[in-house]
């Protein structure tokens, strides 16, 4: 496995395949959580975190259970119930492990199961078919990419309440406007790599 | 007489779920779709029919099925539900429409997360009647579909000057609205657009939600 490999992939699926600003993903949330700098920096880590763990599990599962039973068009009733429970299973134990940490990051865990971002890195895993590390690669450079367009987003729009926009607009209409300049930004990043 | 009040009622139900409570414009649900699959009104269009199938079927099984599921395990239950009729849609437009599916299909199979389809399951199907659990699907789909059809139009004659696939305008066309960046200006400005006419024509407040 050479390093260099998994680098572009972290690379590219952080910056050229930006969930947010080229594969539009994950959009419901990042609209709603950027009005705050502290939620979209707690938002970050979870979704990262559980993405990586997400596209781990999905993987081993789909490559041991899946194939050998020839299950692989169940894919989405399986992936989303991995999912859920792995999300309900982090909830409990970190509520008893860590209750400090439960209370800063939970209502975020709660939110997770039904997004669509989340799904879509074991999906995207097994259409491209990556393997074990490759696909946590791409579930890490995915989160990055995600909390970067997050944590820009949020430092726009916390400057925004200050500014005069026209009634109609305000909230998330300028906002869009505001995201689909910054894709036009990211659109620089294709061509970075070719892979 | 109670007939006719029904079907007052379930023409309001529709006219709901297209203009005052539109799932995209108004309540700001399941955005991802609304710029992923619009570079094109035929795109958006096929889309906006994978979830009106969607949407129907989860809420009339929801409504079929409420008194017998425990009211603990509702939310995973309606989970399932409705990624058993996303797999049905998938493999059914992977057989049909091959070439539309080719460029959409993870946003086919993503359907299976969209907030307004468990939102509709939860607030409203698992409460009701078949009949009117149907009639609330079919107005929030065709709501969704509206918008994405009018997402697309907009998106297709100013960055291809073709509707359909068919060539309209002779004109250069302008790029930018078939770029993921088009997407983001097209959606922005409609929603203004559509708070405008709610703020100066109906006396709205304004401002829709948002959130997940």
């Amino acid at each position: 496995m050479e390093f260099g490999k998994l680098f572009e992939l972290f690379i590219a699926a952080a910056l050229i395949n930006n969930f947010v600003f080229t594969r539009y993903l994950g959009l419901c949330i990042f609209f709603g959580v950027t009005k705050k700098m502290d939620t979209s920096i707690g938002m970050s880590i979870t979704f990262t975190s559980v993405m990586v763990i997400s596209a781990a599990l999905n993987w081993v599962i789909y490559k041991f259970i899946m194939i050998p039973l020839g299950l692989g068009f169940l894919e989405i009733v399986i992936f989303i119930g991995v999912v859920a429970g792995f999300v309900q299973a982090a909830d409990t134990i970190m509520k008893k492990v860590s209750p400090g940490l439960y209370y800063k990051l939970g209502i975020y865990l709660a939110l997770i199961t039904t997004n669509c971002i989340i799904l879509a890195v074991p999906l995207l895993n097994v259409s491209e078919g990556y393997n074990f590390i490759e696909s946590m690669f791409f579930g890490f450079g995915s989160g990055v990419g995600f909390s970067l367009a997050m944590i820009i987003m949020a430092s726009i729009r916390e400057k925004l309440e200050l500014a005069d926009v026209p009634k109609a607009f305000q909230g998330l209409p300028i906002s869009f406007i505001i995201t689909g300049l910054i894709a036009l930004a990211f659109l620089g990043f294709s061509g970075l790599i070719t892979l | 007489m109670s007939n006719s009040e029904n079907k007052i009622s379930y023409i309001s139900l529709i006219k709901n779920g297209i203009f005052s409570e539109n799932p995209i414009f108004r309540v700001a649900l399941s955005l991802c779709p609304a710029v992923a699959v619009t570079s094109g009104v035929k795109n958006g269009f096929m889309m906006g029919i994978a979830v009106l199938f969607v949407q129907i079927m989860v809420n009339i099984t929801v409504s079929v099925v409420r008194k017998f599921i425990h009211p603990k395990v509702r939310i995973p239950s309606y989970m399932f539900i409705i990624a058993t009729w996303v797999t049905v849609t998938d493999l059914s437009m992977a057989a049909f429409v091959r070439d539309i599916y080719a460029q959409m299909g993870l946003y086919i199979k993503l359907i299976v997360a969209f907030a307004i389809i468990l939102s509709r399951a939860e607030l409203f199907a698992s409460k009701q009647k078949i009949t009117p659990s149907f009639f609330d699907g079919l107005g929030n789909g065709i709501g969704f579909l509206f918008a994405l059809v009018i997402i697309g139009f907009f998106r297709e004659l100013l960055g291809k000057g073709s509707l359909w696939g068919y060539p309209i305008v002779d004109t250069k066309p302008l790029l930018i609205m078939i770029l993921p960046t088009g997407g983001f200006f097209a959606v922005g400005i409609l929603m203004g657009l559509f708070n405008w006419i709610d703020m100066k024509f109906f006396g709205g407040g304004g401002a829709s939600g948002g959130g997940h």
